[in-house]
Order: C-alpha cells, then sequence, then structure tokens
C-alpha cells in the first residue's frame, strides 16, 4: 500500500486480529481489512455502519443482486481488487452457476431479470459519467424497478463508489484467489461491520 | 428498505468535522473538489475523476509538499467520499424527477 501507517500504523488490538486472521485463514490479511481497522473511528467504523446497511439491511434486492451491483461499481471503476472481491461474493451469494464474470462485461447478456438489468446499466453510467438524469430513471421505473429498489441500490453504489476509489488509491495489493475466497466467505457470513 | 440516510449523514460530520490531523478546511475542498493549494490538489482530482490513475508518485508529491501519511490518508477520504456523494445526490435528485406526480 502506498501509505505505510496502512501497513504497520495500527494499534495493538489490530494487530492481534490481523495474527488472528493469518492464523484462522491461512490467508494474508487483506488490504480493506486494514484500511477499515487503521483509525477506524476516523472512516472504518462510520463507513462500514453505511455498506453494511447497504449490503445486508432490508430490501428486495438479495445479497448476490447487490454483491453484483458492487461488483459492477467496482468494474466501471476499474477496480480490480473490489470487483474481484464482490464478483466472488456475488458468486457465492447466488450459489447457482451464473456466469458473473460475463455479466459484469455486458449486462445485457440473459441470466438475470429486467429490473436488475436496467438498474445495473443506470448504476453503470452514474459511475461512470458522475450523474444521471431523470430520463435514465424513467428507463429503470419502464424497465419494472420500483423506487425504493432504485434508492436501495444507490446506496449500494454510493458505497462502492467510495470504497473503490480509496482502494485504487491507496494502491491494494492483489491477492491470490483463495485470499478472495476467504475474504468472500466472510463477508457472506458476517457482512460489513 | 435500507435507508443509509442516518450512518451516511454521520459519516459526513465524522469526516468533515471531527477531529484529524489534516484541518478542516483542507478536508472540506477535498470533500468539495474546490482545490487544495498545492500538489495534493492534482491527489483529489484523480480520486474524483478517475481513482485508478493514481500513482506512487502522486502520493510521494503529497508528501514532499508537507502532508504527513495521517494527512493524506484523511484528505484521499474526503475526495472519495465528497465524489460518491455528489454522484449520490444527483441520482437521487433524479429519481425524485422521474417519480412525482404530475
Amino acid at each position: 500500500m502506498r501509505l505505510r501507517i496502512l501497513d504497520n500504523g495500527h494499534g495493538l488490538g489490530a494487530k492481534m486480529l490481523f495474527a488472528f486472521i493469518r492464523t484462522i485463514s491461512r490467508q494474508p490479511v487483506l488490504d480493506i481489512v486494514k484500511l477499515v481497522k487503521y483509525r477506524a473511528d476516523f472512516y472504518g467504523k462510520p463507513m462500514s455502519a453505511v455498506t453494511h446497511k447497504a449490503m445486508r439491511g432490508p430490501s428486495s434486492w438479495s445479497v448476490g443482486d447487490r454483491e453484483l451491483m458492487a461488483a459492477f461499481v467496482a468494474k466501471t471503476n476499474q477496480s480490480e481488487f473490489c470487483t474481484t472481491t464482490h464478483a466472488t461474493v456475488a458468486r457465492q451469494a447466488y450459489g447457482d452457476g451464473k456466469d458473473i464474470s460475463a455479466l459484469l462485461f455486458d449486462p445485457n447478456l440473459c441470466g438475470i431479470a429486467e429490473p436488475l438489468r436496467a438498474t445495473l446499466l443506470m448504476l453503470g453510467k452514474l459511475t461512470r459519467e458522475h450523474t444521471v438524469n431523470a430520463d435514465d430513471m424513467r428507463t429503470v421505473v419502464a424497465a419494472g424497478a420500483s423506487r425504493q429498489q432504485l434508492e436501495d441500490a444507490l446506496a449500494v453504489c454510493f458505497s462502492f463508489n467510495v470504497i473503490t476509489r480509496l482502494a485504487d488509491a491507496f494502491g491494494f495489493s492483489i491477492p491470490s484467489q483463495k485470499a478472495f475466497d476467504s475474504g468472500a466467505s466472510f463477508l457472506l457470513k458476517r457482512g460489513y461491520r | 428498505m435500507s435507508d443509509i440516510s442516518r450512518a451516511r449523514s454521520a459519516l459526513l460530520k465524522r469526516i468533515l468535522e471531527g477531529p484529524g490531523n489534516a484541518s478542516h478546511s483542507d478536508r472540506r475542498a477535498s470533500f468539495n473538489l474546490s482545490g487544495i493549494a498545492g500538489p495534493i490538489d492534482a491527489l483529489v482530482e484523480k480520486i474524483a475523476r478517475a481513482a485508478h490513475s493514481v500513482t506512487d508518485e502522486d502520493i510521494d508529491s503529497a508528501r514532499e509538499s508537507g502532508f504527513s501519511d495521517d494527512q493524506i490518508f484523511e484528505i484521499v477520504v474526503c475526495a472519495a467520499v465528497g465524489q460518491a456523494d455528489r454522484q449520490y445526490n444527483a441520482a437521487l435528485a433524479a429519481l425524485v424527477a422521474a417519480t412525482e406526480k404530475d
């Protein structure tokens, strides 16, 4: 990581947690964990509260749908770390063999319902162009997404437009797929708190 | 429904108004993309517009201009949250416009 404090500036409690994670998972501690545990009162704790609510709070989108949205925002922002992480969680959450990599490449491929497809395309435009207009929203509503579903999707988009920027600005290292699998299992079981 | 409004407000209040190493005005300027004096401004712009293009040299330049790693940490967080927040507000306004009754 580009800031050494994010690698080794943590307090004793966080360092003990990292040692525990390394022992249990037999994988290196992911850089995202190091980020949220560094001076957690400034960023990690308040941000995790937002992300947990967006990703695991009550919603008519499934956990898999929201993880797919997170991966799609990450892919649009060209953030390799976050794309791989959330594609892996989405794959585990759906558990139905959906081709997540292909969907991230092109959500127009079949395999997902129309409201989700239209929502992904809108989130892609918002992330890429930094804004959307009322016509963009009308298109998604016409595709069958409710206003509440759109608010829920925008909450996911907010979180991952923060996290992907930090992953890339701080230069998160890309670990093995095994480490991603282990991190994804944790996120699926425990969420983001 | 996954209403993030209270948690999001708490995040913004903490990073912009709470204690920190960077000044409140630098944190606010980074969040608003309104310009910080010196080379760190180029880093803030990149984070907002194309964070994947940030390089080691961008961070080194900010450091060489006198910012500590903790100050850079805070300013980077503010830049990322600020851009995400502008996008979120723009999209919510579009959603309201699209779904309000005639």
